[in-house]
């Protein structure tokens, strides 16, 4: 890994270098003619220098609120956020100049070509014109799109799109990178070969805040993930180590052509489960021994006369920690 | 591919807001060029062909007689050199505000590119002002000559300059006054009604900023030349009369200047805090 390009005069707390990332507290409420929306209801964050980072967490969980406040263009409601040890709403420049960032939406610049994207960005951040045209052709090549050089942004593929704009937070070498749901939408190839970019940068050291709703993403690329929903991280661990823990139930979801039978309600008894959930005709099992459950169910079922329409049983993963964590089946 | 060198230290970079706000603008003068023969002959084209109905067309057919009487014994052609420069110059500021914030602030938010960038946000919005200003300069000068030569013999404008100071505020506070409009009407009013903006202002600005007749030639339509007073292309038009044509009459000097520079003030204040709303969430 090679040094950053500049000293942090902050340190962490113990004198050491300061946390990439850190969060305290933060809320974000939006205010429009139509009420209030809370965004982000409390969010704690620390993210160490090298790792990769990733906040896991549905459509709307406020993972993009979180990760602007973290860039400095969202302003925080309450609560604290510091990048290298900089306070996000006192010191925006430093924190900006710190910073990458590839949104969700493609903001490259359409009135110029994706070298000039490059070379203006290294610009912005103060390096001289020769300088900044050498890392933009440097970093063209370096992500395969020396032959899209004069390409207009609205002529690139998604997947290029998505490269370029990598390329671009990377001009000035940011001490973070942020890529807020940077494989949404692109075709499962083309997210592959994404990760792949990203698995390199995440080699060479980089420190990195992902957002996703795709399990796999954080599966494939994060150290660390912290799961979000409804603006609240509900929790925060290695990949594996979610597993372990909340992820270690299979679960069980049967569906009934009427209502569920009271029978079920018995499997609570049960040493190996840990939680029965029901709702209307659907019942819900959290089991670490999930042998026999789903015929109990389904007995359950037929001595109540009601018969099973669907029945999924789900192996432990990151998505059984999820719908252990928040209640809610994932959908992409 | 290997992305090791992606992480190697960049070349050096030297910090400060000048040099960043200077990049912007090195960013924004990119885009002119490429886009020049569009952008200014769209703005030509409006001025030119006006004086060539005006001042050669009408005169040579002679239908101009009622032109001329409202300004004594001006020409035609010498009312509207000031006017058309000053209407082509505001309205270009005004443009080069407005159409590129209409993109950037909704769509996919491009101006989180340039947001990020190691820039306060204010200062952000008064290098925007100030690009647009400088197209909405070279707007004007550029139709300066095409109003000045294009005319039938013996309709020449009276043109020289009279008070350089004059002329110079005119056209630097004058273009900054309308860019910082363009960007205050950029950042408040939703792109699908752009079309109702430029209909029920613009129009109105233009036709009624005194860019065909002299301010004080409105004495006999008192209401309009009281209600002409909330245009502020007016100001700038009787600014730069009094800059090129002063044997025309206009209207007094601490008046205009009054209201250019302290206009530019107010709206450039305004609009820098409707613009950091609207970046900032």
């Amino acid at each position: 890994m090679s040094a950053p390009p500049e000293v942090s005069v902050d340190t962490g707390p113990d004198g050491g270098p300061p946390m990439a990332v850190r969060a305290v507290g933060l809320h974000k409420t939006f205010s429009s003619a139509r009420g209030e929306v809370k965004a982000v209801q409390g969010v704690d964050l620390d993210v160490a220098q090298g790792e990769f980072f990733g906040l896991l967490g549905p459509n709307g969980a406020g993972k993009s609120t979180t990760i602007g406040m973290l860039t400095t263009l969202v302003v925080p409601t309450a609560g604290r956020a510091e990048v290298c040890g900089l306070d996000v709403t006192k010191r925006p420049v430093d924190v900006k100049r710190r910073i990458g960032m590839v949104s969700q939406n493609n903001t490259l610049d359409t009135d110029l070509d994706a070298f000039e994207n490059l070379e203006f960005r290294g610009r912005f951040f103060g390096m001289g014109r020769k300088d900044a045209r050498r890392r933009a052709d440097e970093l063209l090549e370096m992500f395969n799109l020396t032959d899209r050089r004069r390409g207009k942004p609205m002529e690139l593929s998604g997947g290029q799109a998505k490269r370029l704009m990598i390329c671009r937070a990377l001009v000035h070498r940011p001490q973070v990178l942020f890529l807020d749901e940077p494989t949404a939408g692109l075709d499962p190839q083309t997210r592959v070969n994404l990760w792949e970019v990203l698995r390199k940068l995440q080699a060479d050291g980089q420190t990195t805040v992902l957002t996703t709703h795709y399990m796999e993403e954080a599966e494939a690329l994060c150290d660390r993930v912290a799961v979000i929903d409804h603006g609240k991280v509900l929790a925060k661990d290695t990949v594996e180590g979610l597993k372990a823990s909340a992820g270690a139930d299979t679960v069980i979801t049967v569906t009934y052509d009427g209502p569920a039978p009271e029978g079920v309600t018995a499997l609570r008894d049960r040493e190996a489960i840990g939680k029965v959930e029901i709702t209307g005709s659907q019942v819900r099992v959290f089991a670490r021994e999930s042998e026999g459950v789903l015929g109990e169910l389904v007995a359950a079922g037929a001595a109540a006369g009601v018969g099973v329409t669907d029945a999924a049983q789900l192996r432990p993963s990151l998505e059984s920690a999820f719908l252990t964590l928040t209640g809610r089946e994932y959908r992409e | 591919m290997t992305t090791d060198q992606a992480l190697l230290a960049p070349p050096a970079m030297r910090t400060g807001l000048t040099r960043t706000f200077l990049a912007m603008m090195a960013r924004d003068a990119r885009v002119l060029r490429k886009n020049f023969t569009g952008t200014f002959l769209r703005v030509l084209m409006q001025p030119i062909m006006f004086v060539f109905v005006f001042s050669y067309v009408l005169p040579k057919i002679g239908a101009a007689g009622a032109m001329g009487g409202a300004a004594g014994d001006a020409s035609f052609a010498t009312i509207l050199v000031p006017g058309l420069v000053a209407s082509s110059m505001v309205m270009q500021a005004m443009m080069a505000a407005i159409m590129p914030l209409m993109m950037e602030l909704t769509w996919q938010r491009s101006i989180t590119d340039r947001a990020l960038a190691p820039l306060p946000i204010p200062l952000l919005a008064i290098q925007k002002i100030t690009a647009a200003a400088l197209q909405g300069l070279l707007g004007g000068l550029l139709v300066f000559p095409a109003v000045l030569f294009i005319h039938a013999e013996g309709q020449a404008p009276e043109v020289h300059v009279g008070n350089w100071a004059v002329l110079i505020v005119m056209l630097v506070a004058g273009s900054l006054l309308a860019a910082s409009g363009g960007m205050l009407m950029g950042t408040v009013i939703d792109p699908q009604k752009a079309q109702i903006l430029f209909a029920v202002i613009l129009l109105p600005v233009t036709m009624l900023g005194c860019v065909y007749y002299p301010w004080a030639a409105l004495h006999d339509v008192r209401w309009l030349q009281i209600a002409s007073l909330a245009n502020p292309l007016v100001y700038v038009s009787e600014g730069l009369r009094a800059a090129l044509t002063p044997d025309v009459g206009h209207m007094a000097t601490w008046a205009f200047m009054l209201a250019v520079l302290g206009g530019t003030a107010v709206l450039m204040w305004i609009a820098t805090r409707t613009f950091t709303k609207r970046v900032l969430t």
